[in-house]
C-alpha cells in the first residue's frame, strides 16, 4: 500500500511543486467553472443573473481561502514556506552585509578549524593505515620507549601467540641504492616474508615476495619498490621488473611495485623499498638477525586479530609469550614487557593521541566560543528587529512561522560559513600531505579529506546553526506585540544579567582559554630551544653509513680512524671525535640498554637496576661535544676491543646505581651478557631522546668496544659552519668517493626532537589567534550594539552637557565589565589547561610573570581595539538629529 | 472548517468515493449529485468539497482528468483509481462495522 500510494503521490507532487503556476492556474480554472455552472442553474431555476452569480459565489463560501486550502491539501506550502523563508532570509542578510559577513567568517574560521584537525585525526588514528580490514591490525609493542624485537623472538611470538591469524614483522634500512646509474640514499623496510600476505595487499605491478619463499638467510634476494619511489626515480618504468639493483653493492632482484596508496607501516616514515628482512644483515654488519639479545633486528609486528579475539585478550597472550620468553631466556630478554598498539603509531601512539584529543577539544572550544559570539550577534539584531517581529505577530503571524524565520537565517549563515569552511580545510590539507617536515628524512604527514571530514563539516555547521539560531527564540516568544509597537526598541534599558552577557563572558573565557595556552606554549618553545642540552649545539656533525658504502664489519674501525684522522688536518678545526650510529636528539633515535649491579649473577629482567640510553663514542668525544667530564677520564684509543671494559656514566646514572657523582667513579656494572664495566668518569647530564625530557641516565662506551657500521662524525672548530661543512664533505670524499655524507651543525639537525613542540606551536598559535579574532568580533558586536540600542539616552545625555568621559563611560562600561570579567575566568582556566601542555612543550609553565603579563596586554589590546569604533560613534553623536529621530 | 460539523471525520471522503465509484464526474456534478441523493440531511457546502477532492487525489485514491463537460465546456473529472477503488471497499466495510456498533449501543435498553 505505502509504495503504491508513493507512486501516485510523488509525480503529483513534483507537478505541484515544479509547475506551479500551471497548477495554481487549473484550480482557478476549476473553481471559475463551478460558479460559472452554479450561476446558469440558478438562472434556469429563474433567479435574476445578478443574484444567481452572487448565491454561487456565496456557496463557495470564501473562494481564496478554499484554494489555500487545495493548497494545504496538495501539500504544497509546508514546501511554498520554506522557500518563502529562505528568499526572505536572504533579503534580510543582503540588507545587513556586515553582520552577514562577520558571521560567515566567525562560522567559516570555527568550522575549518575543526574540519582540518577532524581530517588529520581521522587520518592519523581513526584509519591509520590505508589497507583492508585495518580495524583488526594491531601491532606488538616491545620495550619501553622502542619497539624493537629480536628476530628470534619474533619467531618465538608467532609460533607461540594465540590471538593473531598471522604476525608480521618490518625494520629500517637506510643504504645506498645502485640501479646502474650511481647510488644514492634511500630508506626501506626489511620485512619478514609474510609482510604483504598479512597486510592483505595486491601488487600493483610484477609480484609480491610471499610466506614460504625463505630457505634461510639471504635466500629470498628480492626487492618490491614503493609506488612514490617508482614513479620518481624510476619515470614508472615498468620494463623494470626482473632487473637488478644493487642495494649496498649486493644485487637484489626488483619484482614487484606496490599500490600507490600503500606507504608502509608506519605513520610517518614512507619508505622506497621492501625487501625481506634475511637480507638485512648484510646491511648492518653488527645486528645479526639469528642473535636472540640482538634487539635491533626488527622494529615492530603486527598482525590481524582473529575474530572474536579482543584486544584485551590478545595483550594477555601477548604478555603470556612475553613471561615464558623471559623465564626460558632470561639472559638474553630484556626488561621489557608486550603492549599492544595501532599499527603505524604504536611508537608514539600514545603522545599522538593526547595530542590530536588536545586539539580537537580546543577547536570545539573555538566553535562554542564561536556560537556563543553568533548567538549574541542574532539576539541583539532579534532584538533590534522587535518592532518588525511585533508587527508581524499583530498582523496574525504564528509565533512558530516567525522562530522558523529565525532559525531559516542561522541557517543559511552556517551553511555558508561551514561551506568556506571547509574549502579552506581542504586548501590547508592539501598542503599538509604535500608537506615535507625534514629535508633529512622521508617523513611525511599523509592526510586528506574523505566523506566523514565532509559529514563532520555538515553536521558542525548545521548543529551550530540551531545552538545559536535559538538563543533569541525565547526573547522572541516572549514579546508583546501590543507594547512592543507602543513603545519601540529600547524600552528596557540595562536588565540586571542578560542572556547575551552571559554567553560573551562564555566565549571571552574560551578565548583567554587558548591565548593563555598558546602563549605558555610559544614560551615553552622559546626556553627549550635555549636550554642546556649538555652539549655544544654549533659543533658541525658529518654522518656516514660505511654498511651502505661497502664496508665489512671488520673493516669499520679503521675506516672510521682514519675518517678523524682526515677531518683534522681541515684547517681551523680544535677537535674530531665520533659516535655510532647517531648522536644525542638526532632522529629521535636513542638506544637505551639493560645494566645490573655488579653483584648480580641472575640476569633476569626483575634485576635490572637502570635502562640508561648509550652512546658508543670515540676519544676526544666529550671535549669535541662541548659536555663536561665532571671526575675521572674520557675515553683513549688503547680503551680498545680487548683492553677492560670501560664506561663513562652521565650524574643521573651515577646518582641512581651509587648515590653520587664522586662515589660513582672505579665502581663497576654488568651488562645484560654478563661483562663487568668500570665507570672511569662521569659526565654532565644531557638532552638524549627529546628536549622535553627530565633527567635520564646516560652511559657512554668506548666505540672500539662496541663498534657500529653507521656513525657521526663531530668536528668542532673555529670557523664559519658554512665553510667548514663542504670542505667536510671533500675531505671524506677524498677517503672513498661512494661515501654519502649527512652534514651540517647538531642544531640543524634537531627538526625531528623539536618537532612535535613546534607542532604543537603552530597548531595552538592558530587557534590563540582565531581566539582573539572571536573576542575581538564579540566584544565589538556587543559594545556596538550597546551603543545603538542607547542613542537616544545618549543623545539626551549629550544634550544635557555630559563630557565624552561620562558618556564613554554609559556606553561602554558594560562590555568593558564584561570583558573583565571573561579574561580573568579565561586566564584561570587557561592556567588549568596550561598544565597539560607541560606533557608536549618542555617547560611550558603558566606560572610565568611574561605569560601572565602578555595574556593581559593582549586582552586589553582586544578590549581597545573593539571599542574603538563603537567609542567613536558614541561620541560622534549628534543630540539634534537623534532626537528628531525618534 | 472544511467540512460541516455534524459530518463525522472521514465520511465526507466515504461519500466522494462512493459517488466516484458510479462514474467519474466534474467537481460541480459531484455536488449535485450529493445534494440530490442525500436529500438536504448532509449539509456540504460547495466550498469544502474542492479541498476534499484534492485531498483525495493526493492521496492516489482518484485521478483527475480535464474533459468536455455535459455543456461542452473543458471541465476537471475526477475517476476512481484501482488504490481509490480498495480504499473504498475499507471504508465501507468499516463504516458498516461502525454503524452497526453505534445502532447496536442505541438499542440497549434504559434498566
Amino acid at each position: 500500500m505505502r509504495i503504491e500510494h508513493w507512486l501516485y503521490e510523488l509525480p503529483l507532487r513534483l507537478r505541484s511543486l515544479v509547475r506551479r503556476r500551471r497548477v495554481d492556474a487549473e484550480l482557478d480554472e476549476e473553481m471559475a467553472y463551478h460558479v460559472e455552472r452554479e450561476t446558469e442553474e440558478l438562472i434556469a431555476r429563474g433567479t435574476t443573473p445578478a443574484e444567481a452569480r452572487r448565491a454561487a459565489r456565496r456557496a463557495m463560501d470564501g473562494l481564496t481561502l478554499r484554494k489555500e486550502e487545495c493548497r494545504d491539501a496538495r501539500g504544497l506550502n509546508p514546501i511554498d514556506n520554506t522557500l518563502g523563508d529562505i528568499r526572505y532570509g536572504l533579503r534580510v542578510l543582503a540588507k545587513a552585509p556586515g553582520f552577514t559577513l562577520v558571521a560567515i567568517l566567525t562560522l567559516a574560521l570555527a568550522i575549518g578549524a575543526n574540519s582540518t584537525v577532524f581530517a588529520v585525526l581521522n587520518a592519523l588514528i581513526l584509519r591509520p593505515l590505508n589497507v583492508p580490514q585495518g580495524e583488526t591490525l594491531w601491532g606488538t609493542e616491545y620495550g619501553i620507549d622502542n619497539g624493537f624485537h629480536s628476530y628470534p623472538n619474533y619467531l618465538d611470538l608467532r609460533q607461540r601467540n594465540r590471538s593473531f591469524e598471522d604476525l608480521a614483522a618490518f625494520n629500517f634500512l637506510f643504504v645506498s641504492l645502485d640501479a646502474g646509474h650511481s647510488p644514492s640514499s634511500a630508506t626501506g623496510f626489511g620485512t619478514t616474508l609474510n609482510y604483504f600476505d598479512v597486510l592483505r595487499i595486491q601488487p600493483y605491478l610484477g609480484r609480491f615476495y610471499r610466506t614460504g619463499e625463505d630457505r634461510g638467510l639471504n635466500s629470498a634476494p628480492y626487492i618490491v619498490l614503493s609506488y612514490a619511489y617508482w614513479h620518481s626515480r624510476f619515470q614508472d618504468d615498468r620494463g623494470l621488473i626482473g632487473r637488478t639493483v644493487e642495494m649496498n653493492r649486493r644485487p637484489l632482484t626488483v619484482i614487484g611495485v606496490a599500490p600507490p596508496g600503500f606507504r608502509g607501516t608506519l605513520m610517518f616514515v614512507s619508505p622506497d623499498f621492501f625487501t625481506p628482512t634475511t637480507n638485512q644483515d648484510r646491511v648492518d654488519g653488527v645486528s645479526p638477525l639469528d642473535v636472540r639479545g640482538n634487539p635491533r633486528a626488527l622494529f615492530e609486528t603486527f598482525g590481524h586479530l582473529k575474530p572474536g579475539v579482543t584486544p584485551a585478550q590478545a595483550l594477555a597472550d601477548l604478555k603470556r609469550v612475553g613471561a615464558y620468553l623471559a623465564a626460558t631466556y632470561p639472559k638474553e630478554f630484556a626488561q621489557n614487557q608486550y603492549e599492544l598498539g595501532r599499527t603505524g603509531l604504536t611508537s608514539f601512539g600514545g603522545a599522538v593521541n593526547v595530542f590530536m584529543a588536545g586539539l580537537m577539544a580546543l577547536a570545539g572550544l573555538i566553535l562554542l566560543a564561536a556560537c556563543a559570539n553568533l548567538g549574541g550577534l542574532f539576539a541583539a539584531r532579534s532584538t533590534d528587529r522587535a518592532k518588525e517581529l511585533a508587527l508581524r505577530l499583530a498582523l496574525g503571524s504564528s509565533r512558530n512561522r516567525i522562530v522558523r524565520q529565525l532559525l531559516t537565517e542561522a541557517m543559511l549563515v552556517s551553511v555558508a560559513g561551514g561551506a568556506l569552511g571547509l574549502l579552506g580545510s581542504l586548501f590547508l590539507l592539501s598542503r599538509m600531505a604535500d608537506w615535507q617536515p625534514f629535508a633529512r628524512a622521508p617523513v611525511h604527514v599523509p592526510v586528506a579529506a574523505d566523506a566523514h571530514t565532509y559529514l563532520v563539516a555538515l553536521v558542525l555547521a548545521v548543529l551550530s546553526g540551531l545552538l545559536f539560531g535559538i538563543v533569541p527564540v525565547r526573547q522572541i516568544l516572549r514579546t508583546n506585540p501590543n507594547t512592543m509597537i507602543k513603545a519601540g526598541a529600547g524600552v528596557h534599558p540595562a536588565r540586571r544579567v542578560t542572556l547575551r552577557d552571559v554567553l560573551v563572558v562564555v566565549q571571552i573565557a574560551i578565548c583567554g582559554v587558548l591565548i593563555t595556552s598558546s602563549m605558555v606554549a610559544v614560551r615553552g618553545l622559546v626556553r627549550s630551544l635555549r636550554a642546556d642540552f649538555g652539549f655544544d649545539a654549533r659543533v658541525v656533525l658529518a654522518g656516514t653509513n660505511l654498511g651502505a658504502a661497502g664496508y665489512s664489519a671488520d673493516r669499520v674501525p679503521a675506516m672510521q680512524r682514519r675518517m678523524i684522522d682526515a677531518l683534522k688536518t681541515i684547517p681551523g678545526v680544535e677537535r674530531v671525535a665520533l659516535v655510532n650510529e647517531y648522536p644525542p636528539l638526532l632522529y629521535a633515535a636513542a638506544a637505551t640498554t639493560n645494566v645490573f649491579r655488579a653483584e648480580t649473577t641472575d640476569m633476569r629482567p626483575a634485576n635490572v637496576a637502570a635502562t640508561p640510553y648509550r652512546y658508543s663514542v670515540s676519544p676526544d668525544y666529550f671535549e669535541a661535544a662541548g659536555t663536561r667530564v665532571l671526575t675521572g677520564r674520557s675515553f683513549t684509543w688503547h680503551d680498545e676491543k680487548d683492553a677492560p671494559a670501560v664506561a663513562v656514566a652521565n650524574r643521573e646514572f651515577a646518582r641512581r646505581m651509587f648515590g653520587s657523582v664522586a662515589g660513582a667513579l672505579g665502581q663497576q656494572f654488568k651488562m645484560q651478557d654478563g661483562t663487568r664495566v668500570q665507570i672511569v668518569g662521569v659526565a654532565e647530564d644531557g638532552k638524549y631522546l627529546s628536549v622535553a625530557e627530565d633527567r635520564k641516565p646516560a652511559i657512554f662506551v668506548p666505540c672500539l668496544q662496541a663498534p657500529a657500521t653507521t656513525d657521526y662524525l663531530l668536528v668542532r672548530s673555529r670557523r664559519d659552519p658554512r665553510e667548514l661543512t663542504p670542505a667536510i664533505r671533500r675531505t671524506l670524499r677524498e677517503l672513498d668517493s661512494g661515501l654519502n655524507v649527512d652534514a651540517g651543525t647538531w642544531a640543524s639537525m634537531l627538526d625531528v626532537a623539536l618537532f612535535p613542540a613546534r607542532v604543537a606551536v603552530v597548531a595552538l598559535g592558530v587557534l590563540g589567534a582565531m581566539g582573539v579574532v572571536l573576542s575581538v568580533t564579540g566584544i565589538f558586536g556587543m559594545a556596538a550594539y550597546s551603543v545603538s540600542r542607547r542613542k537616544r539616552e545618549l543623545g539626551i545625555r549629550l544634550a544635557l552637557g555630559a563630557r565624552s568621559g561620562e558618556i564613554l563611560k554609559v556606553a561602554l562600561g558594560r562590555p568593558i565589565k564584561l570583558l573583565l570579567v571573561g579574561s580573568a575566568a579565561g586566564v584561570g582556566l587557561g592556567m588549568l589547561a596550561s598544565r597539560v601542555l607541560a606533557f608536549i612543550v618542555y617547560q611550558a609553565t603558566p606560572r610565568d610573570p611574561l605569560v601572565l603579563t602578555g595574556v593581559a596586554l593582549v586582552m586589553a589590546l582586544v578590549g581597545m581595539l573593539a571599542t574603538w569604533i563603537p567609542a567613536q560613534r558614541a561620541l560622534a553623536l549628534d543630540p539634534v538629529t537623534l532626537l528628531r529621530e525618534e | 472548517m472544511s467540512r460541516p460539523s455534524d459530518l463525522v471525520q472521514g465520511t465526507l471522503d466515504l461519500l466522494l468515493l462512493k459517488i466516484l465509484a458510479l462514474e467519474p464526474l466534474n467537481g460541480w456534478a459531484i455536488g449535485q449529485r450529493l445534494k440530490q441523493v442525500s436529500g438536504d440531511v448532509l449539509q456540504v457546502s460547495d466550498g469544502s468539497l474542492y479541498p476534499a477532492l484534492h485531498k483525495l487525489e493526493q492521496e492516489g485514491w482518484i485521478a483527475a482528468e480535464w474533459r468536455a463537460s455535459e455543456n461542452n465546456r473543458r471541465a476537471k473529472f475526477y475517476s476512481l483509481t484501482r488504490l481509490g477503488r480498495r480504499q473504498f471497499e475499507k471504508e465501507t466495510a468499516n463504516w458498516a462495522r461502525l454503524s452497526g456498533a453505534i445502532a447496536s449501543v442505541l438499542r440497549i435498553e434504559e434498566a
